[in-house]
């Protein structure tokens, strides 16, 4: 099998050895070989093209649309698992789902929504209003572990059954089945964005048949042999790192708009693998915004099946406040100021992202953000100077705190330290370090607030300003800079009480005011631009939208199916 | 013979020792496996997950509790991938790093020995210098700059080979030569020296004194005692292919178990570390007994000594 | 081949470059070491690439400090192809390649060697003492090796890391400001070491198991020479040569293994940079889109040009080392 076969002719050989034979393989290569081959044959079964092949970024840790978190994760849980409304695939807002039409109180309290008569699981029995509530109280349960279940606090009862450890009833959760065909949901406070919220994946309508006879908390429903689904689509296979399979579900009450047959979701972790498989026609769609290379970023977006566009997301600094020299709101104000955001976009993150002063990107749900600090140099040096570090003098060595080893962003995140360490030299003779570390430890050490300065991001859940702002409220879990303001505080829940949009963001502008002009625990850089590949000659059902909504079940092929190439 | 059952009984303690180790050295490493980037709404969510994966007892209870499920043969769940448990996951990848690790092992070998055997026989010439050179470029030119190369070449130029994936004979040719070829590099290295020492032996003089032909003499007598350092060094390596490479799974998106290797210790998948550890060790310790058992077949010199 | 004597004059400049290593006072040219010495030298090659390593070793060690360019501050020119500004062109924040990838070099080699002598040391004795001695010992020692083997080494390096790293970086500081941020070059240094080793054990002890029945090792068992004697004089000697191959081989391992380190954020810190991250800074820029492929190049061929006049060395170190080798051929 491996013949050591040792050709003499090309080469002049010592007088002592001249080889012409074939040497003899020795014995263990054949029946080593022989062990390859039926491996090869067991290991490498045939590959079949799905319909689509969509590639997602990293693998979802869970498709539990309840439970799972990730951006990845929540795109397969979406095409699986559907709520009332659904994400529109243009816009990004919320349309009707499984509810056809829903009619709200004249306090904006209690939302009746009429669920459709075609809704169906993929095994084919009717979706019921009793489903729906089942679903919502399995969310409460903190036993089932749903880490977004804040999104559930705005309904009537959420968040104190939630935190009430005393066998709570369940019962008292504000959502009712009036009929099989109507819920009825009472809210703790008129809340403007709850339409909206009732698209997200986390309030999806999950399948009680299923999940009770494994015990409500059982993690592997999910990979039941018969699994009832929801969305637009059902689960074919789920093989970890290498795919999972979907497959049309029939009894979607929008199964006539769903046309894709099949589709493959592909995890990947390495951006050059991920163009690679989109240049060579393994993949058709690159979804994920942060699967493609950095450096490349500029030359892609100039091509005509690049598509970048803005959504609702910010990178941005966190300072701890609790340890000098970042407890002086000053430093931070003059560390603000000296960063060139406008250089980091042009070059490092290459897609024209627009720069970030303030936290809120400008349009999220109509929301327009104040105007944070700008850069100003002189300004800061004086700053600093009246913190009692005049020239920089004194100033302790500082810690950039990074996440290195994620793929394609944590290259990033140290070019973009490596950029603010000349910046901060330069400006105010401050000597900033970097400190990559692997991502537990990052998480570990960001929550006990055992940094200096580190990077971070925040993506949108919903289309409204919220999303962000609760971040630094001084009992939020994600604020993790150990800021604090009453003031703030105050603010933000008397904006969230009004009814008057307008009054409300008055509100929560001077909030966010006191955040990003006046106090600074964070550092906005900048607000991330979306890019996705695709050919508009071959699919469509794509779109750009703020929300980073991109539904599988309205994607489709132009190109006839049946001439994909392998 | 007695001495296989010892060794073999050997193992398993082995093992649950090794496994134990690692038990705790994971735990030891700051942060968890329910650390996220976003917080969940309240600190109840991770109290309750905790409770329900027992992360919340005293060590030594869930070192216990650890035991038992290694004894009943379950690994538990992956804390990382909940909806899939330890063994599944690794009976999904395993076929798949075991098919690429010995296609890479044989490559390795198939280039490896003859071109080590070569340049030893030829030694000094023209045809050894050109041929150590290859063979020194394989060993520094690292998979993370071949694969691509590769793929690119192959892959994308040429269109020979899938880019990527897994799935059929064609899709291991790439990952297998871009895996192979630093173990070749090596193997070449290691049979060359063991042949030139081995031409160097008094047998071997003895022999070419008896007037047997020099094929004769390099390939029935040398060859055995020269493979001497390649044999020590295979059952390391092929602990390392067989489970799989995080480089060439990751460039050409392989479902192997090697990422996994690399990535549950980054996120604290308890369970999936120490599985994973315990695969590992059953391979090298079930290898290294191979290797310790065949020296004696490849060079009876060895054997006298038990 | 290296039967013709060198030139003198080749000759009278090795001599000045390196003195002599005799051990002791007494240079009697009969001794082993000087009789080696004098093969190494005789084998061109492997005095060239003696030479050109050294020059390398200098070139890390000098071109940082005498260039205009700082390895780690960066300028407006991003991605600058090579030229006469910038010999190796320069990266992604204007930093100047050449500086880079002999600086690197230094943490590189720094990394490797320490690495090698790891392996040498423990590694060696572990797997003659293993095989030499055998039984009921030789077990015990080989499961420790494949324990150490198994243990998962990023989560021993992470531990290593975050449970002293504070406390150690603390100390350096206290000794010199400028020491903080070496104390995680210490403990790459442990890491790295901690698992340099492992395969060489199993190597040596692979050598010495078909030694120890020799006849030249029998009679000078019965001649009543200790352990050892035995072990230094007569086993050593003979398995010179694979050590000397395989540390060769174990020195690119640790270089890339290092790399990989950094790149999981358990290596070295940014800006400073390794010969191997450099490498995989580069490598990531291979596509089928644009190629800058002086990031690759400059640092890869210096890493492929060090290894292979390594070897070099090493073959003539084997050469003359070897006990039987030296007249025949």
């Amino acid at each position: 099998m491996f013949p050591l076969r040792i050709v003499s002719v090309a080469f002049p050989l010592s007088a002592r050895c001249r080889i012409r034979a074939q040497l003899p393989a020795p014995q263990f290569c054949k029946v080593f070989a022989c062990l390859a081959m039926i491996l090869c044959l067991a290991g490498c079964r045939a590959r079949d093209r799905a319909t689509l092949v969509i590639l997602n970024g990293s693998e979802p840790e869970t498709i539990d649309p309840q439970v799972c978190t990730g951006q990845p994760d929540g795109r397969v849980a979406s095409a699986l698992f559907e709520g009332l409304t659904r994400f529109n695939a243009q816009s990004g807002q919320a349309e009707p789902g499984i509810a056809h039409s829903w009619e709200i109180s004249n306090d904006g309290k209690i939302y009746t929504f009429h669920l459709r008569t075609n809704a169906g699981w993929s095994t084919g029995d009717r979706i019921r209003a009793e489903d729906v509530v089942y679903s919502w109280r399995r969310a409460i349960n903190p036993a089932t572990g749903v880490d977004y279940v804040g999104q559930f606090f705005y309904v009537k009862n959420g968040e104190f059954l939630h935190t009430n450890r005393s066998a709570p009833d369940y019962t008292l959760l504000g959502v009712r089945a009036l009929d099989p065909l109507t819920v009825e949901v009472e809210l703790e406070n008129p809340t403007p964005f709850f339409v909206d919220l009732c698209a997200f994946h986390t309030l999806a309508v999950v399948p009680r048949q299923t999940i009770e006879p494994l015990g409500n908390e059982a993690d592997q429903w999910i990979r039941s042999k018969v699994l009832p689904c929801s969305g637009a689509y059902q689960l074919d296979d789920w093989r970890l790192n290498d795919r999972i399979r979907l497959r049309r579900n029939p009894h979607y009450w929008d199964a006539a708009n769903v046309r894709a047959e099949t589709i493959d979701v592909l995890p990947t972790e390495s951006p050059t693998a991920t163009l690679n498989l989109y240049f060579s026609g393994q993949a058709d769609f690159i979804v994920d915004n942060r699967s493609i290379p950095t450096e490349l970023n500029d030359i892609l977006r100039t091509r005509p099946d690049f598509h970048s566009f803005t959504f609702l997301a910010v990178y941005f600094m966190r300072l701890n406040v609790t340890r000098p020299p970042f407890n002086d709101a000053r430093v931070r104000r003059a560390i603000a100021m000296v960063i060139q955001k406008r250089r980091l976009v042009e070059r490092i993150t290459r897609m024209g992202e627009p720069v970030a002063t303030a936290l809120v990107p400008p349009g999220c749900g109509g929301y327009e953000p104040p105007e944070g600090l700008p850069f100003n140099p002189e300004e800061a040096k004086r700053l600093l100077a009246a913190a009692g570090f005049p020239g920089g003098r004194g100033f302790p060595v500082i810690q950039y705190m990074f996440n290195a080893g994620g793929g394609g962003g944590s290259r990033l995140h140290e070019q973009i330290g490596v950029e603010m360490q000349r910046m901060l030299r330069e400006h105010l003779g401050i000597q900033l370090q970097m400190q990559p570390v692997e991502w537990k430890s990052y998480l570990n050490e960001q929550s006990h607030t055992n940094y200096d300065l580190c990077r971070s991001s925040w993506i949108g859940d919903y289309n409204d300003p919220n999303t962000f702002l609760d971040l630094f409220l001084s009992t939020s879990l994600n604020n993790r800079t150990g800021w604090s303001n009453p003031e703030y505080d105050r603010l933000i829940k008397q904006g969230n009480a009004t009814l008057d949009q307008h009054k409300r963001f008055a509100l929560l502008q001077q909030a966010e005011t006191i955040l990003v002009r006046d106090e600074l625990p964070i550092i906005p850089i900048y607000y991330y631009r979306g890019l996705f590949a695709f050919d508009t000659n071959r699919l469509g059902g794509i779109y750009g939208n703020l929300t980073d909504h991109h539904p599988f079940g309205a994607i489709y092929r132009k190109d006839s199916a049946d001439t994909l190439r392998r | 013979m007695p001495l296989i059952f010892r060794r073999l009984a050997a193992i398993p303690p082995l093992v649950v020792l090794i496994a134990s180790l690692a038990f705790f050295l994971v735990r030891v490493a700051p942060g968890g496996p329910f650390d996220r980037e976003r917080k969940s709404a309240s600190p109840e969510i991770e109290r309750q997950l905790m409770q329900r994966y027992h992360l919340d007892e005293p060590l030594w209870q869930q070192y216990g509790r650890f035991l038992a499920g290694v004894f009943r043969g379950d690994l538990g769940p992956s804390l990382k991938y909940r909806n899939h448990s330890v063994t599944d996951i690794i009976a999904q990848g395993l076929p798949v790093s075991l098919t690429l690790g010995l296609l890479a092992f044989g490559f390795a070998l198939g280039i490896g020995i003859p071109t080590g055997f070569c340049t030893a026989v030829w030694r000094g010439q023209w045809a050894d210098w050109g041929i150590s050179l290859l063979v020194l470029l394989a060993i520094c030119v690292p998979g993370f700059v071949i694969g691509p190369v590769l793929v690119l070449v192959f892959g994308l130029k040429l269109g020979w080979f899938p880019v990527g994936l897994w799935g059929s004979p064609l899709h291991a040719v790439l990952p297998m030569v871009t895996l192979g070829l630093y173990f070749a590099g090596r193997i070449a290295r290691l049979m060359r020296e063991g042949m030139m020492q081995t031409l160097q032996s008094e047998f071997i003089q003895t022999a070419r004194a008896k007037g047997l032909s020099e094929l004769r003499v390099l390939l029935k007598h040398a060859f055995r005692p020269a493979v001497l350092p390649v044999l020590s060094y295979s059952g390391p390596m092929l602990a390392d292919l067989l489970t799989g490479s995080f480089v060439v799974e990751n460039i050409f998106q392989v479902p192997g178990i090697g990422v996994f290797l690399v990535n549950s210790s980054i996120n604290r998948d308890y369970p999936m570390t120490i599985g994973l550890v315990m695969l590992y060790a059953i391979l090298l310790l079930g290898l290294n007994m191979v290797v310790d058992f065949s020296y004696g077949l490849l060079d009876p010199r060895t054997k006298s000594s038990q | 081949m290296n039967q013709d004597s060198p030139t003198p004059r080749a000759e009278n400049t090795l001599e000045i470059a390196r003195p002599l290593p005799v051990e002791g006072t007494s240079a009697s040219p009969r001794t082993p070491n000087r009789q080696a010495w004098l093969r190494f030298r005789r084998n061109r090659p492997a005095a060239l690439a003696g030479i050109f390593l050294a020059l390398i070793i200098a070139a890390t060690l000098l071109i940082p400090v005498i260039s205009r360019f700082d390895s780690d501050h960066g300028s407006d020119i991003q991605f600058g192809p090579p030229g006469w500004q910038h010999w190796l062109g320069t990266d992604v924040h204007g930093r100047d390649l050449w500086v880079r990838t002999f600086s690197g070099a230094r943490i590189s080699l720094l990394v490797g060697s320490v690495g090698a002598g790891v392996s040498l040391l423990i590694g060696v004795l572990w797997g003659m003492v293993a095989g030499y001695l055998g039984g009921r010992l030789d077990s015990v020692m080989m499961r420790f090796v494949d324990v150490l083997y198994s243990m998962p080494g990023i989560v021993f390096v992470i531990v290593l890391i975050t449970t002293l790293e504070g406390h150690l970086a603390r100390l350096f500081e206290f000794i010199s400001p400028r020491l903080g941020n070496s104390a995680r070059m210490v403990f790459l240094f442990a890491g790295l070491g901690a698992v340099s080793w492992l395969t060489m054990a199993r190597i040596v002890r692979g050598q010495v198991i078909s030694l120890r029945n020799r006849p030249f090792v029998i009679a000078s068992r019965a001649l009543g020479a200790d352990t050892r004697r035995i072990l230094l004089h007569h086993i050593l000697p003979n398995i010179s040569g694979v050590v000397i191959v395989y540390l060769t081989l174990t020195i690119p391992s640790i270089i890339l293994y290092e790399s990989f380190l950094s790149y999981l954020g358990l290596g070295i810190r940014p800006p400073q940079a390794s010969l191997g991250t450099l490498i995989a800074e580069g490598a990531s820029q291979i596509n089928s889109v644009r190629v800058y492929w002086w990031l690759l190049a400059g640092p890869g061929m210096l890493l492929a040009s060090t290894l292979l006049a390594l070897n070099f060395v090493g073959d003539g170190l084997r050469d003359a080392l070897d006990p039987k080798g030296s007249g025949e051929r």
